[in-house]
C-alpha cells in the first residue's frame, strides 16, 4: 500500500492503495466516481475512458502509480452542470440506449474535439473505434459529435 | 372513447390503505441512501410536500407534480420513458410535470415486470392506460363532488380539471387528496386514438441526463456501507467441475476476507425455465475492493475434474416438467460441425408437411439447395454480470440488473430458505441484457455469499468470467431445398433444421402457407454447453437462412427479390396452404412495399449492391434493404433502410433508435460473432479475440420508417435484429457473386 495524491476533476484527492491498482478501481471503489465503467480490463472496449493531461486514456490499464502530477478528468468533471457541448449534443440526439458505455464514448468524443474541432467522418471513426457499444448507437454517436463540433465552432 | 372493465389487472389498483405513507414503494428506502435523487428534467423543480398515491403506478403531489412508476426494468429499450408516457397520456397531464421512478419488484402491484420477448409495451399497454385513466376519473369525481356538479360536466387538460361552464378549475394536485380517498371506478373510459397528445410524439430518454453525467444507476454502481466485494472462480471448461482448491494460500493477500466453495443450486432442485446454471459449484473470493479480489482470483490454485453425466429436473416456461440429461465430455467445435452435418443429412422428425413434397422434388426440373450454419454466441453485455445482496437474519435485501426478477425471487427463496415476503429486490438499470440477464445464477451466488458472510456483498464478474460462463446463443444448422418445375415455378420447399442443443425451426412461419408442397423437419444434439435466450431466439438464425435462400430462389426463377416475396405473400393471403400459418400476409407485404419505396430499390447507383430481407417475429413485421460496397474483403455499408409494422408507436424517435440498435447489433453478429470450443474451453474470453462491431464497421446511415396503423403496439426490441443478417448476405452476394451462408460471414473458411 502507498499513498497517492491525485488531481481529479480539479480537486486534490488522497488515496491509500496498492501501487499496481488501475485508476479505474481507484475512481470507482475508493473515490466512488462510478461514471467510469469497467468493461474488459484490457483496454479493448473503451468503457473506462478518462482524460489524463487532456488525452483520452483507458483507466483500466493506467496504474495509479504512473499518474504522477498529471491531471485526471472523468465524466463527473467534464462540465459543472452537464452542459459540455458533447453532453448537450448527446441529449439532443438522444444517443444512449442502455447507457453503460456512454461515459467512455463521451470522454473519447470530448478529447477528439479538443484536438480536432471539426473532424471528418473518417477522423471520427478512427477516434471512436476503441469504444464498443453493444446496443449499436454508433450512427447517433457520430451525429452527436458533428452536432457538438458545429455548436462549438 | 373505449370502456375497459377494471377487472383486468384489478390487483394493480389495490387501494392505498396499505401503501399510504409506509407501503413498499415508500418503505423501500434501504438503498436510497446510496442512490442519487432521480435527476432528469425535474432538477430545478420544488418537490411537493406531500404525495397522494392514486394507485400502484402513480402519485400526485399537491403542487401538481406527478410521479409515475415504470414497472419493467430498463436495459436500453427505453421502456422507462415509454411506459410512463402511456400512463401520462390517459392521466392527461403535461409530460413536463412528470417524474419517472423505477419500480422495485412488486408482484402485488404489477404483473410481468420482465424484460423478454419484446413484450413490455404490448403486454403492458392496457394496464398502463387503465392506471392513468382510473386516476383521471377519480380526480374528475373529486372535482364533481367538491363543486357539486355532475361528473359528465367535468373535463381535463394537461393536469387541470375544468367545469364545462369554465367558471371553475383546479389542478390535479389540489384535488389529489380527495381523489385518493375515492373508490376505484368499476369502468374506466380510455381516450380514443385521435385524442392522444403524448403517445406518438417523441420524448427524450428520462435518464438521458443521468447517463451523460455519469450518475450511478447500474448494478455495478452499488456501494453501501460495509459492503464487501466478491468474485467467483468457475471451471475453465464445460464438462468440468470443482475438485479442490487452496483457499488458505490467498487468504493472506491484501484485503482478502474469505474464500469458500458455493453450491449454486441443490442437486434435487426443480429448476424453473431460467434457472440454467452452467457451473453448479464455484469458488467465492470475498474481499474489500475489486482490484484486491481480482489479484486473489488470479493467484488462487484450484483443481478441476471432468464430471459424469447427470440429470436435472426442469419446469419450462410452458408445458410439462422435463428431465434433462447433462452429458459428460469436453466438447469441440469441429466435432459439433461434423455431428450437425451428419444429423442434417438424415431424415428427422417431421414437424409440418403440406401437399406432397417428396413427389414435387422427384418431378422437379431443378432443385436448389443450400446449408446455413451459425456458431454459439456470447451476449457480451457491456456491463458484466453482477449483483448486490445483503442477506442477514432470514431477510434478503437485493439489488441488481435482472430481466426476470419475479422468477429469480422464487429460486432465491428456495435456495436461501427465506420466505418470499422477506425478500426485497430493487431493479437497477441493465447495462445491456439481450436475454442474458434472465438467467440469474449470479444473483443466487451473490445471495449465498452474503448469507455466508452475514454482510452486504456485491458480486462482480470479470469480462472473462462473463464471456466464458455459458448461457450462449445455440449453434444452429439448416438446409433449405427448393423444387422448380419445368416452367421454372417454385413447387416445393424442404427445411431440415437443428441445433446444439435446440432446434431453431418455426415450422409455421413464412414461407409455410405460401408453397403448395412443404416439409419441415427438426433435430437436436445434446451438449453440456449451456444456452439461453439471445435477442430474438431462433428467429435470429432462421431469418438469416430463410431470407437468404428466398433470394437465391428468386434469382433462379428470374424474379426481383421483393416481387418474388410479394407473390408468395399474395398466395398466402388469397389461397393459403395449411391452416396454422403464424403471420398476417398483408402486414408482411406492407413492410416490403414500404421498404421498397423508401430504399429507392433498384433505382439508384448503389442499387447494384442492394440486399433485401423481411421477417415476422415478436408480433411485428420488419423489412430491410442494405446498400453497400465491397472493399478489401469486407463490406462498407452505406445505408440500411428499415420498414417496421409494430402497431401504434408510443415514442417515435426512441423507437427508431431501438430499430437502429437492432440493425447494428445484427450486422455485427453476422460479420464477426462467434464463440468456438476446444476440449470444452471457450476459445475467446475477452474483446481482444471476440470481435464486436465498431463504429467504422457500422452503417453510415440508418433510415427507419414505421407503418402507420391503429393496431395495439407489438414488439420492437427484437424484430429488427433477425432480418438484417440476410439483407446483408444478399447485398454481399450482389457485390461479390458469393453466397455467404455461414456465420460469421467474415474470415470464415466455410464461406470460401
Amino acid at each position: 500500500m502507498a499513498t497517492f495524491n491525485l488531481k481529479i476533476n480539479g480537486e486534490q484527492q488522497m488515496v491509500d492503495v496498492d501501487p499496481s491498482t488501475p485508476m479505474l478501481w481507484v475512481l470507482r471503489d475508493h473515490l466512488k466516481l462510478v461514471g467510469t465503467k469497467y468493461g474488459c480490463g484490457i483496454a479493448q472496449c473503451g468503457s473506462c475512458t478518462i482524460h489524463l493531461g487532456g488525452v483520452a486514456v483507458r483507466a483500466c490499464m493506467l496504474t495509479v502509480s504512473s499518474v504522477g502530477n498529471q491531471e485526471i478528468r472523468t465524466i463527473e468533471g467534464l462540465s459543472e452542470n452537464g452542459d459540455h457541448p458533447v453532453q448537450k449534443a448527446w441529449l439532443e440526439i438522444d444517443v444512449p440506449q442502455c447507457g453503460y458505455c456512454q461515459a467512455g464514448q463521451i470522454m473519447s468524443a470530448a478529447a477528439l474535439l479538443e484536438n480536432n474541432p471539426n473532424p471528418s467522418d473518417n477522423e471520427i471513426e478512427m477516434a471512436m473505434n476503441g469504444n464498443i457499444c453493444r446496443c449499436g448507437t454508433y450512427t447517433r454517436i457520430k451525429k452527436a459529435i458533428k452536432t457538438a463540433a458545429g455548436s462549438a465552432s | 372513447m373505449n370502456t375497459i372493465s377494471t377487472k383486468i389487472g384489478r390487483r394493480s389498483f389495490i387501494k392505498n390503505t396499505s401503501l399510504a405513507g409506509g407501503g413498499l414503494i415508500l418503505g423501500f428506502s434501504w438503498l436510497n441512501s446510496c442512490k442519487p435523487k432521480e435527476a432528469q428534467n425535474m432538477a430545478v423543480r420544488e418537490m411537493p410536500s406531500e404525495w397522494f398515491e392514486m394507485n400502484g403506478y402513480l402519485k400526485i403531489g399537491e403542487n401538481n407534480l406527478v410521479t409515475i412508476m415504470s414497472p419493467n426494468p430498463e436495459g436500453g429499450q427505453n421502456v422507462k420513458t415509454s411506459m410512463p408516457m402511456i400512463v401520462a397520456e390517459e392521466l392527461d397531464v403535461d409530460w413536463g410535470n412528470v417524474i419517472v421512478e423505477q419500480a422495485p419488484l412488486n408482484t402485488e402491484l404489477y404483473s410481468r415486470q420482465f424484460i423478454g420477448g419484446s413484450q413490455a409495451i404490448r403486454r403492458g399497454w392496457n394496464g398502463l392506460r387503465m392506471a392513468g385513466a382510473a386516476a383521471r376519473q377519480m380526480l374528475m369525481e373529486a372535482a364533481a363532488q367538491s363543486w357539486e356538479v355532475p361528473l359528465a360536466e367535468i373535463t381535463t387538460a394537461a393536469g387541470m380539471l375544468y367545469h364545462k361552464e369554465g367558471k371553475r378549475s383546479a389542478s390535479y394536485g389540489e384535488m389529489a387528496a380527495t381523489a385518493a380517498e375515492n373508490e376505484v371506478p368499476e369502468d374506466i373510459a380510455l381516450k380514443s386514438l385521435d385524442e392522444f397528445k403524448i403517445i406518438g410524439t417523441s420524448r427524450k430518454n428520462v435518464d438521458g441526463r443521468s447517463i451523460v453525467t455519469g450518475k450511478p444507476m447500474f448494478g455495478v454502481d452499488t456501494y453501501t456501507k460495509g459492503m464487501l466485494t466478491a468474485m467467483i472462480v468457475h471451471p475453465p471448461a464445460f464438462g468440468m467441475q470443482l475438485k479442490s482448491f487452496d483457499g488458505e494460500a490467498i487468504k493472506s493477500m491484501q484485503g482478502i476476507k474469505d474464500v469458500f466453495a458455493v453450491k449454486v443450486l441443490d442437486d434435487d432442485f426443480t429448476r424453473q425455465h431460467f434457472d440454467t446454471c452452467t457451473f453448479l459449484e464455484v469458488v467465492a473470493i470475498v474481499g474489500s475492493s475489486t482490484w484486491e479480489v481480482m489479484q486473489a482470483q488470479k493467484a488462487i490454485s484450484v483443481q478441476w475434474e471432468p464430471f459424469e453425466t447427470y440429470g436435472e429436473e426442469r419446469q419450462p416456461y410452458r408445458g410439462p416438467q422435463q428431465s434433462l440429461t447433462i452429458p459428460a465430455g469436453l466438447e469441440n467445435t469441429e466435432t459439433h460441425r461434423q455431428m450437425m452435418s451428419r444429423m442434417g443429412s438424415k431424415q428427422s422428425t417431421v414437424v409440418r408437411r403440406d401437399g406432397n413434397p417428396e413427389g414435387a422434388f422427384k418431378s422437379a426440373s431443378k432443385v436448389i439447395k443450400r446449408t446455413y450454419t451459425a456458431p454459439f454466441l456470447a451476449h457480451n453485455c457491456m456491463e458484466p454480470m453482477n449483483f448486490f445482496a445483503d442477506v442477514r437474519d432470514n431477510k434478503a435485501e437485493l439489488s441488481g440488473p435482472l430481466q426476470k426478477a419475479e422468477l429469480t425471487e422464487h429460486t432465491l427463496s428456495a435456495r436461501l430458505g427465506i420466505p418470499l415476503e422477506n425478500i426485497d429486490i430493487n431493479l437497477t438499470r441493465l447495462g445491456g441484457g439481450y436475454g442474458r440477464r434472465s438467467y440469474a445464477h449470479w444473483a443466487v451466488e451473490a445471495a449465498l455469499i452474503s448469507q455466508k458472510m452475514q454482510a452486504p456483498v456485491k458480486l462482480v464478474y470479470s469480462r472473462e468470467d462473463d464471456m466464458t460462463g455459458g448461457i450462449y446463443r445455440p449453434m444452429y444448422q439448416v438446409t433449405y431445398k427448393a423444387a422448380l418445375d419445368k416452367n421454372n415455378k417454385l413447387t416445393a420447399i424442404h427445411i431440415n433444421a437443428g441445433g446444439i442443443p435446440e432446434s431453431p425451426l418455426y415450422a409455421n412461419r413464412f414461407p409455410a402457407g405460401a408453397v403448395e408442397n412443404y416439409l419441415a423437419e427438426s433435430w437436436t444434439i445434446n451438449t453440456n454447453i449451456t444456452i439461453g435466450s439471445f435477442r430474438a431466439p431462433r428467429s435470429n438464425f432462421m431469418a438469416s437462412a430463410e431470407q437468404s435462400f428466398l433470394d437465391e430462389v428468386a434469382e433462379a426463377v428470374n424474379k426481383d427479390p421483393i416481387e418474388f416475396r410479394l407473390e408468395l405473400l399474395d398466395q398466402a393471403k388469397n389461397n393459403p396452404v395449411g391452416e396454422r400459418n403464424d403471420y398476417d400476409a398483408e402486414r408482411y407485404a406492407g413492410v416490403l412495399k414500404l421498404v421498397k419505396e423508401k430504399s429507392n430499390w433498384n433505382n439508384n447507383e448503389s442499387s447494384l449492391n442492394q440486399g433485401v430481407s423481411a421477417y415476422f417475429c415478436h408480433n411485428s413485421y420488419a423489412a430491410q434493404v442494405v446498400d453497400m460496397r465491397w472493399e478489401k474483403n469486407q463490406p462498407i455499408i452505406d445505408k440500411v433502410t428499415c420498414a417496421i409494422d409494430c402497431g401504434i408507436v408510443v415514442n417515435p424517435d426512441a423507437a427508431a433508435n431501438l430499430c437502429e440498435g437492432g440493425i447494428v447489433d445484427g450486422i455485427g453478429n453476422a460479420l464477426f460473432g462467434e464463440l468456438t470450443f476446444k476440449d470444452g474451453v471457450p476459445e475467446k474470453s475477452n474483446f481482444d479475440k471476440y470481435r464486436m462491431i465498431r463504429m467504422s464497421e457500422a452503417p453510415k446511415e440508418i433510415d427507419v420508417h414505421f407503418v402507420k396503423n391503429d393496431s395495439d403496439p407489438t414488439g420492437l426490441g427484437e424484430p429488427t435484429f433477425p432480418p438484417v443478417f440476410a439483407a446483408l448476405a444478399n447485398a454481399i452476394y450482389k457485390a461479390t457473386g458469393k453466397r455467404y451462408s455461414h456465420q460469421p460471414f467474415l474470415d470464415n473458411p466455410l464461406n470460401t
